[in-house]
């Protein structure tokens, strides 16, 4: 593969975690707890949208430059299969009750604004442009996410146990975070990708902080799921994109 | 048990220079979590640059039963408002 194909693949990868999970975020508008939450929950999946379409943006300028053509942004969010999205495992796990949403987003945020801070660096550009942009939305993001997992944890005997089961079981989907496969590692190497294995023992130190003072336990080092960067998905992904794709495949190129 | 977190009173300052405004209210479980809440719901439009949260319940407010002896008074004391200085009209901004 060209170089512009290996960043090309690992545009999407950015691209794709983010627009699952806005996808996600965007599920809870009008079934938030309280209309502040509801409010305050989905900006951040309008943040995590906006940073999709820069990184799908620029996909679609470098597929063109090895392609015969660049798709649109439409094109890259809407009109591929299941197989072909590189986001995270994390991202595409359903938002199920508040605890396992804001779980989720906790570990999603630590490692968003680490990797970004990092992206902000990068030998490309414009990589580096787009990663500045979305570092400042991502730093309140994690402060959000960090004070309710707190706040849960911290409160009432039926929140600390529901934050503390959902931490638990989204806590094998962090592992991928961290991996660094043969298209990153030549990325890396160029400087233009993030070294995220080095991201790691930041995020343990921030999260394990953070559940602390939670007086939640962190889970030990277990087995991890992996997968996403690969196309491999958990059955949750076909789901959410039967949805989140059905105005498109029914109306395709439509505009409004 | 309480179901309904409480009231707080929003204030936004949306410039340098320019006192907070009241904007509106809403619902937190707490302060820090009123000034959260507040930025989502009142400052995405850029509209601020500084946040007061004032818990609803520790507003002291004039009665509506009162309007009539603490402002009727002043209604027919028109002297009171400084518009009968002839100004000259190289004055602006007056």
């Amino acid at each position: 593969m060209t170089s512009d194909a290996l960043l090309f693949d690992y545009l999407l990868r950015l691209a794709d975690s983010d627009l699952i999970l806005a996808q996600h975020l965007g599920e809870w508008i009008g079934h938030g707890p309280v209309l502040e939450e509801d409010i305050a929950l989905t900006n951040v999946g309008l943040d995590l949208l906006g940073q999709a379409r820069l990184w799908f943006g620029y996909a679609g300028e470098v597929e063109a430059r090895f392609a015969s053509r660049g798709r649109s942004e439409d094109e890259l969010a809407f009109l591929r299969d299941a197989s072909a999205y590189r986001n995270l495992l994390l991202a595409e796990q359903p938002n199920g009750n508040y605890a396992q949403t804001i779980a989720r987003q906790f570990y999603f945020d630590v490692w968003h604004q680490l990797l970004l801070a990092q992206l902000a660096h990068s030998r490309d550009a414009r990589v580096a442009e787009i990663a500045a942009k979305g570092w400042k939305e991502v730093r309140y993001h994690v402060e959000r996410s960090a004070a309710w997992v707190i706040r849960l944890g911290d409160g009432t005997g039926e929140s600390h146990a529901k934050i503390q089961s959902a931490i638990d079981d989204l806590w094998m989907y962090t592992g991928e975070m961290f991996e660094a496969d043969a298209t990153e590692r030549t990325l890396i190497a160029e400087g233009i990708a993030c070294d995220a294995p080095a991201l790691a023992a930041a995020w343990h130190e921030q999260v394990g902080a953070v559940l602390e003072q939670a007086t939640l336990i962190t889970p030990a080092l277990a087995w991890m799921q992996s997968g996403g960067r690969r196309g491999v998905h958990t059955e949750h992904l076909g789901h959410l994109l039967a949805e989140m794709q059905s105005l498109q495949r029914a109306y395709p190129g439509v505009r409004w | 048990m309480q179901v309904e977190w409480p009231l707080w009173e929003i204030f936004i300052r949306s410039q340098h220079g320019l006192a907070h405004k009241h904007v509106g209210s809403l619902h937190a479980a707490d302060a820090e979590m009123a000034i959260k809440n507040a930025r989502d719901v009142y400052t995405r439009r850029n509209e601020g640059v500084s946040i007061w949260v004032v818990a609803s319940a520790d507003v002291s407010a004039s009665a509506p039963g009162e309007k009539e002896p603490l402002f009727e008074p002043a209604n027919s004391k028109v002297y009171r408002h400084p518009t009968f200085f002839p100004m000259p009209d190289e004055v602006k901004h007056i």
